[in-house]
């Protein structure tokens, strides 16, 4: 099977600054990393890639320093890992980065899967890999937290829902997002971390990608970010002393106070 | 309608057993709020067939109600919701789509965006309306609650978002408001699906449904062993709470991945928050920092937990949560 | 949590700066990742259990970790003593006991690598790159510890085999390995010149396994008496030459001291970073107990004493590396340093934590139990200490 995984390329911490002066997020510095929950995803991508002796490439839209990512993913296995990268993409939204990525897909040729992780640690909108779905017009499945079954038209996926869990049948291509239930990612090998270090990371931009910059990016998304904040804490912690009895006491009447119960 | 004005405000609700959920009777509230500032409309959208409270959605704010008896069936089918719901857009052309984050807000609502040609904005925990610049002004929250982002759509419509199921309050009915109700019946054909359900497995109680909880009691690695969790879940018992665990216990196999909350888990914001026994890591803040009350219990003073609590308590949870549970019990008689 | 092994090199400084190459920052960073999200949740349960950890060398195998010191010819990445060191200390920081069952692993192959002939190399040495057998050394018997020379398995050539009688004793990996290098006496009139090393491979009739040992610390290695009763081995077996046996044990324990060495350091790096860590933690007399100075000096002590013994393991590792002849001295004094301080930093380490310390449910106990056989095995330190005042003298000797 030819599986594509798409990646993002994350802060590793989730503190960050916003920059005073220009009220942006100052990311200078930050160490960047795979978003954890993608990780799940390439190592399923590279689970279905030994069962049926397939190939995983992984995608990924960032800037230029998103290509250490891309390296670490091969250095976990993937066979190909291509960066799709053009200033005219910087600002881009869910949208805009589906948009990339569909065409990146389509470049590619054949696939049979598309994996993504729940959501990023940052944006945290899951909103890609659906999207995606739509602008391929290739079905989806979110929440997969199991892959029952590999076919050759088709796959059986175990999905998280409201009610517990569902077993449903996608016909192929598709998408997917997984949930970190589903397995365990593998540590990489150490000829692995070697290929990744040598490893020559295309970039493809929006020329090639065929993209008009105008439909990307912050000029072309359909939605914009007009300002960040820091959200209002309600100041510091209430801190409620003495025997347990007493704390229990005084926890019960704020909580009445406050209507919460 | 003026020129300029927003547009319909449609609120794609969902049902469980025929009956709208809570949540979306409180983003109904929040959409009638939003039509009155903006002089527009309001439209509810029912996609499941047998709505038993349509009338209900019509007294809670809704101009229009449309009912939507497509080929969906069998419980469940995202492909063809996002089917229908874009199909009905494209002839209807609302000026804004809401719907609660979710099973149905993240998998449905994003293809609809894109089939219409326009964004979405996702998770908001609020709406405002911009009147000089008439536009929505979606607020959202990102790095793992750490910050608060606004989104808008400079030129494309429909404005998609969804909303976190306890950002906004459920109304008043005012049941002798007059308004449509709309049967639509798209075409069989047009909407198939390329995804079946085959099979499914009704495993998770109340307890777990953490995304529309009011309150999450939560247990962490302070618990010390996956028995102890039974005092966690009396507590949320005795709350009518759903129960909750940060990432070790899950690691450790004391309890089901499906508890989890943080950052490769669920991310919940209830009205009551309750941790137990739980240090309060970067990923499992993220998870669950933009709680309107969050409470801690913990031994270790300089927990992070404390650091986001409303209120906290340094001590034995052993004795405090049996404690407490005890007489909230009591006092509920 | 989640893996990133480039960046994690990045990321750790080490106290003082010892300019690793790129391949050896990725090799320790492949280490620590697969020590800290492997090893870390299982280590006080298969301590407990004294189970040994198949499932962390199968996954160690996958990585390529067992790779390092097997030669490129023979399937290996061809690593030096010092990658190896690297390795073996990141694992020991996190569990001292399967760092043990790595490092005997590398042990056992090490004569087939000095001295076996180009055959056995690539009969025995590749199934062990790849992780599919395990490896063991064995000279101790019960008659003979630091006395190497009084071994007793004989080793009696008939025709084209040898036939083993015999008993070994302490040998790690015992049992688990499949592949044992054995120093036996092939003719016992020669005295130290009458040994000779050879493989045994499990399964061969006439070589059993005595009881597991029940050991103090590093219980999740597997320590067994290996029993040969009229055990017949195939002459090719041989490594080398007849009567070469102790130069055979000499010159890998040479090279192998140093691992030991860094087992100490890695052990006492663990301890050290539990007991700071705590120390900012516990609170008395209304302060973190790291605010008083007996303790700020106690850590002092401990991290001085660690970064020296480090210095000097890794000098000595290198200087093996660069093809140094003459190494007995280093190496002996590069594991008596290191073990020596491992156990006085694990048990400040315990005292530090206090009666926490005392408990199991503290890491630092464990360490300090794991620590001990680090002054005990591949030569007691008082037998080595014999070997370096020997070396000292010999050296003023020839000066004078």
């Amino acid at each position: 099977m030819n599986v594509i995984v798409c990646i993002k390329q994350v802060p590793a911490k989730i503190k960050i600054e916003i920059d005073p002066k220009t009220g942006t997020l100052a990311s200078g510095g930050v160490d960047r990393a795979i978003n954890p929950p993608d990780l799940y995803a390439l190592e399923e991508g590279l689970r279905i890639k030994e069962k049926t002796k397939g190939k995983v490439t992984v995608l990924t839209v960032g800037p230029v320093k998103a290509d250490e990512s891309l390296k670490e993913a091969i250095g976990y296995g993937a066979d190909e890992a291509i960066l799709l990268s053009d200033p005219a993409f910087e600002g881009s939204d869910t949208w805009a980065t589906s948009h990339i990525l569909s065409k990146a897909i389509k470049k590619l040729g054949q696939f049979d899967l598309v994996l993504c992780g729940k959501q990023s640690i940052d944006g945290e909108t899951g909103q890609v890999g659906p999207m995606l779905a739509g602008v391929l017009g290739i079905p989806f499945v979110s929440l997969v937290n199991k892959m029952e079954e590999l076919g050759q038209g088709s796959i059986k996926v175990m999905r998280m829902s409201d009610e517990g869990h569902q077993l449903i049948e996608m016909a192929l291509p598709g998408v997917i997002t997984v949930v970190k239930e589903i397995n365990i990612p593998r540590i990489p090998s150490l000829r692995g971390l070697m290929a990744a270090k040598k490893a020559k990371i295309p970039v493809w931009n929006a020329q090639e990608l065929g993209i008009d910059p105008a439909t990307v990016g912050s000029a072309g998304s359909p939605t914009r970010v007009s300002k960040v904040f820091f959200p209002q804490r309600p100041g510091k912690s209430e801190m409620l002393h003495g025997s347990p009895e007493s704390q229990v006491e005084q926890i019960m009447e704020k909580l009445r106070q406050v209507k919460a119960i | 309608m003026s020129a300029d004005a927003i547009g319909d405000i449609w609120v794609v609700t969902e049902q469980r057993d025929g009956q709208t959920k809570a949540a979306s009777y409180a983003l109904l509230a929040k959409a009638r709020k939003l039509a009155d500032e903006s002089q527009s409309k309001v439209a509810a959208v029912c996609l499941s067939q047998g709505v038993k409270d349509a009338d209900q959605l019509m007294a809670f704010g809704a101009d229009k109600v449309y009912l939507v008896d497509g080929p969906a069936a069998d419980g469940w089918n995202d492909d063809v919701y996002a089917g229908e719901l874009a199909d009905l857009a494209r002839r209807e052309t609302p000026g804004v789509i809401l719907a609660t984050s979710g099973s149905l807000g993240s998998s449905v609502i994003p293809r609809v965006a894109v089939a219409l040609g326009t964004g979405m904005a996702a998770n908001c925990i609020s709406l405002d309306f911009d009147p000089q610049s008439r536009m929505l002004v979606q607020t959202r929250p990102a790095f793992g609650g750490s910050l608060m982002a606004n989104v808008i759509f400079p030129s494309k419509k429909p404005q998609v978002a969804t909303v976190r199921p306890h950002a906004f309050k459920k109304g008043e009915a005012n049941p002798s408001r007059q308004g449509q109700m709309i049967r639509v019946d798209l075409d069989k054909q047009s909407v198939t699906s390329k995804t079946k359900l085959l099979n499914v497995v009704k495993d998770l109680t109340e307890r777990v449904r953490l995304d529309e909880a009011e309150i999450v009691v939560c247990g962490g690695r302070g618990l010390g062993k996956a028995e102890n969790f039974a005092i966690v879940a009396e507590l949320a018992e005795v709350l009518g709470a759903a129960l909750g665990t940060s990432r070790p216990p899950v690691d450790d196999g004391w309890i089901p991945y499906s508890h989890q909350v943080g950052q490769t888990g669920s991310t919940v914001s209830p009205k009551l928050y309750i941790a137990c026994g739980v240090a309060g890591s970067p990923q499992h803040l993220a998870g669950m920092q933009t709680s309107e009350i969050i409470v801690a219990v913990n031994e270790d003073p300089k927990a992070p937990i404390f650091e986001v609590a409303t209120y906290g308590m340094v001590g034995d949870l052993f004795k405090i949560v049996p404690l407490l549970t005890k007489k909230l019990r009591e006092a509920r008689g | 949590m989640e893996g990133r092994a480039l960046s994690l090199c990045r990321e750790r400084r080490m106290t003082l700066e010892y300019f690793l190459s790129d391949q050896q920052k990725t090799l320790k960073g492949l280490a620590r990742q697969m020590a800290e999200q492997r090893i870390l949740p299982v280590r006080a349960e298969l301590d407990e259990r004294e189970e040994f950890p198949w499932d962390l060398i199968k996954e160690m195998a996958s990585s390529d970790l067992l790779r390092v010191f097997i030669p490129e010819e023979y399937e290996g990445l061809g690593g030096g003593c010092f990658d190896l060191c690297l390795v073996v200390e990141e694992l020991s920081r996190v569990c001292g006991g399967i760092a043990i069952s790595y490092a005997a692993n590398a042990l056992g192959v090490l004569p087939l690598i000095l001295y076996g002939s180009d055959a056995q190399k690539q009969k025995y040495l590749p199934p062990v790159a790849s992780g599919s057998r395990l490896a063991a050394f064995a000279v101790t018997e019960a008659t003979a510890g630091s006395d190497a020379s009084a071994i007793r398995t004989s080793a009696r050539r008939e025709g084209s085999e040898y036939v083993l009688n015999g008993t070994k004793q302490f040998i790690t990996n015992g049992g688990e390995a499949e592949i044992y290098t054995v120093v036996v006496m092939t003719d016992a009139a020669k005295g130290s010149r009458g040994a000779s090393a050879l493989v045994v491979e499990k399964g061969t009739p006439g070589f059993t396994f005595g009881k597991k040992e029940k050991k103090m610390g590093i219980r999740s290695s597997a320590t067994r008496e290996l029993v040969f009763k009229d055990c017949r081995v195939p002459a090719e077996n041989l490594i080398s030459r007849e009567g070469m046996g102790f130069i055979v044990a000499m010159r890998t324990l040479d090279r192998s001291r140093p691992g030991v060495g860094a087992q100490a350091l890695g052990i006492a790096q663990g301890a050290l970073e539990a007991a700071a860590e705590y120390a900012q933690q516990r609170v008395q007399f209304g302060h973190p107990i790291s605010a008083i100075q007996a303790v700020q000096h106690m850590l002092a002590n401990m991290a001085t004493e660690l970064e020296a013994a480090r210095a000097l393991v890794y000098a000595t590792a290198r200087t093996i590396d660069a093809g140094a002849k003459n190494f007995t001295e280093e190496s002996a004094m590069a594991k008596l340093f290191a073990s020596d301080m491992a156990m006085r930093v694990t048990t400040d380490a315990v005292q530090i934590l206090g009666g926490a310390g005392y408990m199991r449910d503290y890491p630092v106990e464990k360490m300090m139990r794991d620590a001990k056989i680090t002054q005990i095995y591949e030569g007691s330190n008082q037998v080595i200490r014999n070997a370096i005042g020997l070396e000292v003298l010999k050296r003023k000797a020839k000066q004078e």
